[in-house]
């Protein structure tokens, strides 16, 4: 029994206290070119091609020709702004998941502008109709799991997940009420010849508006999260809930004022695709951005001005995914392979940010003799 | 008249992936991990298996296909895919701590890329027509019903004229509904989703339960993705095509009351209402059908507010559901 | 108890949390066969040592030996293997599963869960030791004790050796604490080795064989229970002797400020927790409240505060003119602005109050943020005030931009209770202000406490320490179980005649 050999664990892991942010940048960066050397090394086993190649072609696939570079940009401020609607909530730990739905339904209430009024108001009084009625649509999406949250404390994750779905089919249905032609299951373009209710051209960029919009909502969004008492209401709300009441926050009043604030932003994206860009609807408009901004919002640790880096580092990939696909004549999903590697090479830094592995100090054994 | 001899089968076929879906959440919900990546998990369940299939097929002459390989192949690839998705998302999870919902999202982004990225190259790999792959042979396997089941009437098409992964899934569902309820392993589950500290001071190993549910939870979602394709479909592969049931499995799960043994009837009445447009009279707007389809998500969402509202303990979502346990947290 | 054999061995057990080290070289032996009493003020150090033998925690160096032979504990599970069992002060149970449930949670034993041969046995156990239990309810339906002598049957149902308990009494009656101590001493007669861990000195001298103290994470020394005494033990203790004088300015023209009539309050299940209470608080004096804790101590500053839904009965303010208020029905916000100011130091230290993760001046402006129509938010002012606090009140923080989750649990109540002074309050309502402070911290805040006093505050102050109530209130309301069971004058009371209210309505009065 004495010489059983004791065994101790080779290591355990510590909560780190604090950590300097350049090495927490660094840890991610890291983690960044990692994912990036596995991607090329996935890559580089469906297509054979050398990684340099690779990579050279996901560059040309974002910003390879003005067209690209405008559409990649487009991407990125469609997808900032659900990110920059959902951050809001997820400072209050209100998990809104419903980024999807909200954006669905403001796209929808501006189609419904676009093809109900067209031709009866003219562009001056349809736009602002439009952007009212969006606003409104994406903000009532999102308040009725706040409603729910507030007065019973139903669970917003999967509340807003099924306001997602709720949304989708009512947008199938009004496809189907509104389709051209009838049969077809599609909407087409609205109003293609008199484009009534399309948002203007800023300089006869189709996509400036939209990057314009957007780059005016991170700055506002990133001042009312800092340096406003709604923002700073909102934080000690997903602090501590508790506290939050103790000093007299209503908190039920913030998470409903929050989500209307979240909703109308994603009713505003939802205009932005449909009047600005788009000029149709339909069920897959959003293309999944909701639950993309999630996860752009929580890597950017709920900061506006880091989701701009972090939602530009998603949509880049995106892009240059996808032309790979082309090039190499690879399915277009490729691209949902090379985000997911790198989201879980992100997701999984973060541990050595807010960790640290302690390794069992050596020696210093007593001696079993004593006492 | 409402034709329930036919109606009832179609909606038992739709509601098994549901319930393979919404019973392998279950299991991992109770050990308090929320895995939103069920339906990227379902996904590379399904897509596994027709890999395995195609693989199987391309390797035997039709004719000289055993039963054993023709089911057991593609089965263990379906199992192999979940199993490895699941390990993801507990890696991420439970041994870095992660956060669950954002891991979750990018498991189902991973999971549908799997899915439609093979399936896409199987595609042109077989430079079909059509933008599917068939496994018929296959298909012919998972398909196969009872030789005397024909002659019985209603009572065979309602009972008896499903392949043998749809009686599976029931036992599957009955199988986890008492393991979780009545043994010791899923007493020492329960503790885990709802009070890991508790459960690990009590000697349980809150990490090896968090793998253990999430894992074979993952597995057994992953059948409902082979069903759909093998069976349901007919061993048609086409991309994007099994739709949104992963989250309809997740709302399946919230419909029940976090109970697999209620899953049964409940995913048979989601299938039901999912396929229910189908069988409203003719006449009726080809619209109204589409509000038809949002019913399994509005009827969840009424579930969900009326369980929180009467606020009765044992309906609620495991208490610890969606944080990650670290011991020494102070 | 001449030939001890050392059931536990820990030698040289160092554990540090980030920059605290909450045990250093930490030597101790446990002897079978024995109660020891592990003797330390709160933050001695005394719970996680412990943690490290029930495997909560895993020791930064050190080595540890049951019964001769070194061991490594990594896990609770560990811990169970080498037979000990530990009741920790915040129980462990799962609160939706019944008690049975919990009972066999993590035990290992062959063959079919069969809940119903369970309860046999936990039945038994009960009617052997005098436990009241159903094994069929569920925990979330019990009181606090009734939960304690579920982790109690806990440990006896799987037979431990070695068992711990930490702090045992600090829920309990005098009658249930009395019930414990003759299962802990039957229990030792057995042959178990019993630990209990207390700051207690009369449950040392009454229970157990021997006693072990330990200072800020250091061993200091261990004797016979039988061979020590009271003085010795307390020098040990603290390190030097202390006069436990607190000073009590006289009242300066005390006037009703706050009164409560027939109050009563259910909690979200239900649960009456305040029945019928009356009391009024004058300024200028400090009204303490003592109870057994959980006997509507929190309810009762959580109603005054408009935090809690009211169920009957009134709560007035009285102006400086003497002009009433009503306060149910007012919501926090128009509570505090009347001059109402609540610091509850809850058992976290952080969940209500203040914001770990935000900085000192972040959270000053918890207070202050609404000031001001602007929309946004005023810095400056918070930022001053916490460099003043900080000055004052000697903070011990690294700067005013230093997160509060970061500071030692003395220094954010000083954050706290600076914070609710700063608001110049009528009415000061705190709660556990010296919870887990060192005797010098504590000083500083029963300070702070009589100078508010001394300015015509009228002070309510729920404490945990019976002597330091007597020492400091002017007057003394007593709970038990959600009634009042006495007020008295704090001069004049007795420490026993205190004792009995709380565990009795009435005190001595009927009964015997």
């Amino acid at each position: 029994m004495a010489n059983e050999k004791v065994r101790n664990p080779l290591f355990h892991i510590v909560k780190r206290k604090n950590i300097p942010w350049y090495k927490a940048w660094a840890i991610r960066a890291a983690a960044i070119i990692a994912a990036l050397i596995v991607c090329a090394v996935i890559t580089m086993l469906l297509t054979g091609e050398n990684p340099i190649q690779i990579y050279i072609t996901i560059f040309k696939g974002a910003f390879g020709t003005p067209r690209k570079t405008w559409v990649l940009f487009q991407n990125l401020s469609i997808l900032l702004c659900v990110s920059l609607a959902v951050t809001p909530a997820f400072r209050m730990r209100f998990w809104n998941i419903g980024g999807e739905g909200q954006l669905l339904i403001g796209g929808l209430a501006a189609a419904a502008c676009m093809i109900l009024l067209g031709d009866k108001l003219s562009n001056g009084a349809l736009i602002p109709i439009m952007i009212i009625s969006s606003i409104a649509a994406g903000a009532i999406w999102g308040v009725i799991p706040a409603l729910f949250k507030a007065k019973w404390n139903t669970n917003e994750t999967l509340a807003t997940l099924m306001m997602n779905y709720i949304a989708t089919q009512l947008v199938a249905f009004f496809i189907i009420v509104w389709e051209v032609p009838k049969g077809s299951g599609k909407i087409g373009i609205i109003n293609q010849s008199s484009e009534a209710g399309w948002l203007p051209q800023i300089g006869g960029q189709k996509y400036l508006l939209n990057i314009i919009v957007v780059a005016v909502l991170t700055v506002l969004m990133y001042v009312y999260l800092n340096y406003t008492k709604h923002g700073y209401e909102i934080s000690v709300v997903g602090e501590s809930e508790k506290t939050a009441r103790y000093v007299g926050i209503k908190v039920e009043k913030v998470i409903i004022r929050t989500m209307l604030l979240s909703g109308a932003i994603c009713g505003i994206a939802g205009l932005l695709l449909v009047g600005g860009t788009d000029h149709t609807i339909t069920t897959t408009i959003g293309e999944s951005r909701g639950f993309t901004a999630v996860m752009v919002s929580w890597l950017a640790k709920f900061n506006p001005i880091f989701m701009i880096f972090t939602s530009f580092l998603l949509v880049f990939l995106n892009r240059g995914a996808s032309e790979i696909a082309t090039v190499f004549s690879l399915n277009k999903s490729f691209s949902d392979i090379l985000t997911g590697v790198i989201l879980f090479f992100i997701i999984g830094c973060e541990f050595f940010i807010n960790y640290k592995i302690s390794f069992r100090k050596k020696g210093a054994k007593e001696e079993v003799k004593h006492v | 008249m409402f034709d329930l001899v036919s109606f009832i089968p179609r909606a038992v076929v739709q509601s098994i992936p549901l319930l393979y879906g919404s019973c392998g959440e279950t299991l991992t919900e109770k050990s308090g991990n929320l895995n939103l990546g069920i339906p990227g998990v379902m996904y590379t369940g399904g897509i596994c298996g027709v890999i395995g299939a195609f693989l199987y097929e391309q390797a035997v002459p039709a004719a000289e296909m055993k039963a054993v390989f023709a089911i057991g192949v593609p089965l263990l690839c379906s199992l192999l895919g979940s199993l490895i998705m699941g390990l993801i998302y507990c890696f991420l999870t439970v041994t870095l701590r992660a956060n669950q919902n954002v891991t979750g999202l990018a498991i189902t982004t991973f999971g549908i890329g799997i899915g439609n990225f093979f399936g896409g190259s199987l595609i042109k790999l077989t430079k079909s027509e059509v933008p599917s792959i068939a496994l018929s042979a296959t298909h012919k396997y998972f398909a196969a019903q009872l030789p005397f089941a024909k002659d019985l009437g209603w009572f065979g098409k309602i009972f008896l004229s499903y392949g043998f992964m749809a009686y599976a899934a029931i036992i599957i569902a009955f199988i986890t509904a008492y393991i979780i309820k009545k043994t010791r392993v899923g007493l020492e589950l329960r503790a885990v989703g709802e009070n890991p500290k508790t459960a690990d001071a009590a000697g349980i190993n809150v990490s090896r339960y968090k793998y253990g549910a999430t894992c074979i939870g993952s597995m057994i979602a992953g059948l409902g993705g082979l069903y759909y394709v093998m069976d349901y479909a007919c061993g048609v592969w086409s991309n994007d095509a099994f739709g949104d049931r992963g989250w309809l499995a997740i709302a399946l799960v919230i419909f029940t009351v976090w109970r697999p043994n209620v899953g049964v009837p409940a995913s048979i009445l989601f299938g039901g209402l999912y396929i229910l447009y189908l069988f409203i009279p003719t006449g009726m707007l080809l619209s109204v059908k589409e509000l038809y389809k949002m019913l399994p998500y509005l009827v969840t969402l009424i579930v969900l507010v009326l369980t929180s509202m009467r606020n009765k303990r044992e309906s609620q979502p495991p208490e610890a559901l969606g944080l990650s346990y670290f011991r020494e947290e102070r | 108890m001449e030939n001890k054999v050392a059931a536990v061995k820990m030698r040289n057990i160092t554990k540090t949390f980030g920059n605290i080290t909450a045990n250093d070289k930490v030597w101790l032996d446990i002897y079978k066969g024995e109660i020891l009493a592990l003797l330390g003020e709160n933050g001695s150090g005394k719970t996680t040592l412990m943690n490290m033998l029930s495997g909560i925690y895993f020791p930064d160096e050190g080595q540890i030996f049951i019964n001769g032979r070194e061991v490594v504990i990594r896990s609770p599970k560990d811990a169970f293997d080498n037979g000990i069992g530990m009741i920790h002060q915040h129980f462990k149970l799962v609160d939706v599963l019944s008690a049975a449930e919990n009972i066999v949670l993590g035990l290992r034993e062959k063959g079919k869960l069969d809940l119903n041969a369970v309860s046999k046995r936990i039945t038994e156990l009960c009617e052997k030791y005098g436990f009241d239990l159903d094994p069929k309810q569920k925990i979330y339906d019990m009181s606090v004790s009734q939960k304690q002598t579920v982790e109690i049957v806990k440990l006896l149902y799987r037979g431990a050796d070695i068992l711990i308990l930490d702090e045992p009494t600090a829920v309990l009656t005098p009658q249930e604490t009395d019930k414990l101590f003759a299962v802990l001493r039957n229990m030792r007669d057995a042959g178990k080795t019993i630990v209990i861990i207390t700051h207690k000195l009369n449950e040392v001298e009454e229970l157990s064989d021997r006693v072990a103290i330990l200072r800020r994470g250091r061993f200091v020394g261990d004797m016979k229970t039988s061979e020590s005494n009271a003085a010795e033990l307390t020098n040990m203790l603290v390190g030097h002797p202390v006069t436990l004088s607190i000073e009590r300015p006289e009242p300066k023209d005390p006037k009703k400020k706050i009164e409560v009539k027939h109050l009563s309050v259910r909690n979200i299940d239900g649960i009456l927790k305040l029945d019928d209470v009356s009391f009024e608080a004058r300024s200028g004096e400090i009204l303490g409240i003592a109870g057994i804790s959980g006997c509507g101590q929190k309810e009762l500053l959580e109603a005054i505060a408009g935090l809690q839904t009211v169920e009957s009965g009134s709560i007035t303010y009285y102006d400086e003119n003497g002009n009433p208020e009503e306060l149910i029905g007012k919501d926090p916000l128009e509570i505090m602005e009347l001059g109402v100011s609540l610091s509850f130091v809850p058992e976290d230290r952080l969940g209500m109050g203040l914001v770990g993760n935000m900085d000192i001046s972040e959270n000053m402006m918890l207070r202050s943020f609404r000031h001001g129509k602007s929309p946004f938010l005023n810095r400056k002012n918070p930022y001053a005030l916490a460099g003043k606090i900080i000055k004052d009140l000697d903070v011990n923080t690294p700067g005013i931009n230093t997160q509060v989750r970061k500071l030692s649990g003395g220094n954010v109540q000083k954050v706290l209770v600076g914070r609710e002074i700063a608001l110049a309050p009528k009415v000061l309502l705190t709660a556990y202000a010296v919870r887990g402070l060192d005797i010098n911290s504590s000083y500083t805040i029963y300070d702070l406490i009589n100078k508010q006093k001394e300015k015509g505050v009228a002070v309510i102050y729920v404490g945990e320490d019976l002597d330091v109530l007597l020492e400091l209130s002017d007057r003394i309301l007593v709970l038990c179980g959600g009634k009042v069971s006495g007020i008295v004058d704090g001069r004049s009371a007795q420490k026993r005649e205190v004792g009995l209210m709380m565990t009795r309505v009435g005190g001595a009065k009927d009964g015997e």
